[in-house]
């Protein structure tokens, strides 16, 4: 079992989870922004690999995701930077990115860097489904790392039933069609959505991202889901306040999570 | 279909190819890979798209014997006139096949990407004439180098959405396009304007361009008693005018097959679209192709000083014909496309457009046979490049 796997069999609702691009605002972010992650009670991470087409990301990833290439950030240097504070930090982490840059890493080689700098899986919203069983779960399993899949309003039943057996974490539920910081309340096809989702007695836990921004969007993926993932609200903060505890007690505050 | 089967049925051509695409996009690329082949087959699709090719798009288009070309070349060489085709390019062939399927499959609009323009006037006149509503997204560096298509799409009515990000042209535009068709995946289908793209975009656009290849075997019959030329010679961006002059012709060992890729300032410097010269193996824009890359995976940004060429991927079939050696691509320089521009508009009275000039360009640097037959796809007009030939040429 990886630190993710454990994290959601002990805490199973009321998930809270980030997403960074490595290598935003600084090339040497990474280690200060999962501090405060894990102080603020952030349950879960996920770091962002940049790549230079973010296909379903909106504006405030793809900026993140340039900067932070022209900052130097690369697979290898944010290895190195997790491999140095490896053991240091409890909070479970997951990168998230585009799979041509994995499949130019060697996708053996990265698997297996990623376990042993001690991440806990991945999430390649561009490896296909159909893909990842015939080709790639065999190598997820052997180095102990989950494979997180997307659905969103439009994924059929038989689908969502098919990604749920295959999945080893949780789902990603993508609250509404639309590539990523899309920043609007959830209404009532995201709360019919959800319903629909929890009455279907899936057997992985449903984590709902794109679109969390304010306590309203967090309180109601809480309501319905297992948990709710932050991204380009968080990197907004970041983009403001380029010192990574204030952007973190800034998101808390506007997530309605002060303490 | 082609003679050697491909792609499968996953839309791979040999290792190259597929669909990798994030989930909000499955559904409506699906749905189109379910239903392209029965609707392509269907007798009420035929005959409204070769009644349009035939009455609106202007075909057959002419297979021109170039005289004081052939004597320069040292082997007899036939111009296909794609040019002469409605809004001066062999953009139109695919447009308006997708559009008439998009009809069918009961979408409300249009939304396309565009390098040159070319695609993007395609698409917005289309989209006049069957009454949908059309969005084009163009790299802001191209709407300044090909204003006059950019004022082509305003007049037809299209909204043209000025692209700023990553390299302003036309990968990022089709990047936007993209993401827009996954912000709007219910009512919008998405004409992309090349052979590129998840599957079954690829096969889909070359058949509807299959049209140019069956034509020249019809007519070179005609002239020449055979239907296959020693040569074909296209232009190569993305891949869909090469694709369409390959078509009836890949595996035919009579024919070879020979694409001109824009190597811009020399395929091997730094500023480049020669992607069959210089790229590797990865994932662009949803498909497994040889593109320009860095060591860490990251798209670099392509350079030709012909917006439609100015890209750095190419099609997986021609990434297959390549590694298969059906076909040669060879480099040529953005100097030696105005070269070609100058030599073609000087020998043959026609003015055509940079990308086309490539494949003009790609005479020189063949042997040919003296008895050689050579059909070369002229693939547009240069109306929308004078700015660019004036002030190259001043």
């Amino acid at each position: 079992m990886n630190p993710l796997q454990e994290r959601l069999k002990t805490k199973p609702d009321n998930l809270l989870s980030l997403f960074f691009t490595a290598g935003y605002p600084n090339v040497d972010s990474t280690e200060a922004i999962i501090a405060s992650a894990e102080q603020a009670g952030v349950d879960f991470l996920e770091v962002g690999m940049p790549y230079s087409d973010p296909l379903a990301d909106g504006p405030v990833i793809q900026q993140s995701s340039s900067e932070a290439i022209a900052n130097g950030m690369n697979i290898k240097l944010l290895f190195r930077q997790l491999e140095q504070i490896k053991g240091k930090y409890k909070i479970p982490l997951l990168l998230m990115g585009y799979l041509n840059p994995v499949l130019q890493y060697g996708t053996e080689k990265f698997l297996q860097q990623a376990r042993d700098c001690g991440v806990s899986g991945l999430i390649l919203p561009d490896l296909p489904i159909e893909e990842y069983r015939d080709e790639y779960q065999s190598l997820f399993k052997k180095y102990d790392l989950s494979f997180v899949f997307l659905i969103t309003p439009h994924t059929r039943e038989d689908r969502i039933r098919l990604i749920d057996s295959l999945s080893n974490a949780f789902i990603y539920v993508v609250s509404t069609a639309a590539t990523t910081g899309k920043q609007q309340d959830f209404g009532q096809a995201q709360t019919e959505y959800f319903t629909k989702l929890t009455s279907m007695n899936l057997r992985s836990p449903l984590i709902t991202g794109f679109g969390i921004h304010n306590a309203q969007t967090l309180e109601q993926a809480w309501q319905y889901l297992n948990g709710a993932i932050c991204g380009s609200a968080f990197l907004k903060k970041l983009r403001e306040n380029n010192h990574p505890p204030a952007a973190m007690e800034a998101l808390m505050n506007d997530l309605g999570l002060k303490k | 279909m082609t003679q050697l089967n491909i792609p499968d049925s996953r839309g791979y051509y040999g290792s190259f190819g597929g669909a990798y695409i994030p989930e909000m996009l499955y559904p409506n690329v699906e749905e189109l890979k379910e239903n392209y082949l029965k609707i392509l087959d269907s007798d009420a699709f035929r005959k409204d798209f070769h009644q349009l090719l035939k009455d609106y798009v202007g075909r057959p288009t002419p297979l021109f014997l170039a005289r004081n070309l052939s004597q320069t070349a040292g082997a007899k060489v036939y111009l296909k006139r794609e040019d002469l085709c409605h809004t001066g390019a062999h953009k139109l062939n695919n447009v308006v096949g997708q559009a008439l399927m998009a009809k069918i499959l009961g979408k409300k609009r249009i939304i396309a990407e565009t390098g040159a323009g070319q695609h993007g006037v395609a698409t917005a006149t289309v989209c006049a004439l069957l009454r949908l509503p059309c969005t084009v997204f163009m790299g802001s560096k191209d709407m300044a180098r090909q204003k006059p298509n950019v004022m082509r799409m305003h007049m037809l009515g299209a909204e043209v959405i000025p692209v700023e990000s990553g390299s302003k042209s036309l990968k990022d535009a089709t990047n936007e396009a993209i993401r827009h068709w996954i912000n709007h995946p219910d009512d919008t289908h998405y004409i992309i304007g090349s052979t590129i793209g998840p599957h079954p975009y690829p096969d889909l656009v070359a058949r509807l361009q299959s049209v140019i290849s069956a034509e020249i075997r019809e007519q070179l019959l005609q002239k020449e008693g055979t239907e296959n030329p020693d040569y074909v010679i296209a232009c190569a961006g993305g891949g869909s005018n090469a694709a369409g002059a390959f078509f009836h012709f890949i595996g035919n060992k009579k024919t070879r097959l020979i694409g001109a890729e824009a190597a811009g300032e020399g395929a091997q410097t730094e500023k480049t679209a020669a992607t069959i010269a210089r790229g590797t193996p990865g994932i662009i824009h949803g498909c497994k192709t040889l593109l320009m890359q860095t060591d860490d995976g990251q798209v670099q940004e392509a350079h030709s000083i012909s917006a439609g060429l100015d890209y750095p991927g190419i099609g997986p079939m021609h990434a297959f014909l390549h590694e298969s050696k059906l076909a040669t691509f060879l480099p040529i320089t953005d100097a030696e496309a105005m070269e070609a521009v100058q030599e073609l508009t000087r020998a043959e009275g026609i003015i055509p457009a940079l990308e086309t000039a490539h494949a003009i360009a790609a005479l020189h640097k063949i042997n040919f046979k003296p008895e050689d037959i050579v059909v070369i796809s002229l693939s547009g007009r240069g109306d929308k490049d004078l700015e660019t030939y004036q002030n190259y040429f001043a």
